[in-house]
């Protein structure tokens, strides 16, 4: 599902940060065009 | 969900449409994790950004929900810590009912 596919990031500094879900989308295959992490704060 | 990030969002979708782009979330709770699928779905239900009223029809996955197509060690390293204080089941349960 994930290959092939533009993704963009939406991470949460307290729950899973833009980059580790940058690894995790890669690992699968997919085009990262967009990550941030954003806080809730 | 962060003003700015809205019109990143918007300004993407212009650019690959939205059937081979999509969002993956990692909101810590379902509440947020929630809105901010909404938010790129239907629209910005608080209307305070660029996508209030502004249906962007695009599919929001939490990175709880892509496990089984990520590499299991980088899962592991990146994501298993997470996994196992967050309240996943309900995370999930959120952000899917934005798909349908």
């Amino acid at each position: 599902m994930l290959k092939g596919k533009k993704v963009a990031i939406l991470g949460d500094r307290d729950g899973i940060p833009g980059p580790a879900i940058e690894e995790c989308i890669k690992s699968a295959g997919a085009d990262v065009v967009f990550s941030t992490t954003e806080c809730f704060v | 969900m962060d003003l700015e990030n809205q019109t990143r969002i918007k300004d993407l979708t212009e650019k690959y449409g939205n059937e081979n782009f999509i969002v993956v979330i990692g909101g810590a709770e379902a509440e947020a994790s929630g809105l901010t699928a909404e938010t790129v779905s239907t629209g910005d239900p608080t209307f305070a950004g660029p996508l209030s009223g502004v249906s962007l029809g695009l599919k929001a996955y939490h990175v709880f929900e892509l496990k089984e197509q990520v590499d299991p060690d980088v899962y592991e390293e990146q994501i298993s810590m997470m996994e196992m204080v967050l309240e996943v089941d309900e995370i999930i349960k959120e952000v899917k009912t934005y798909r349908k």
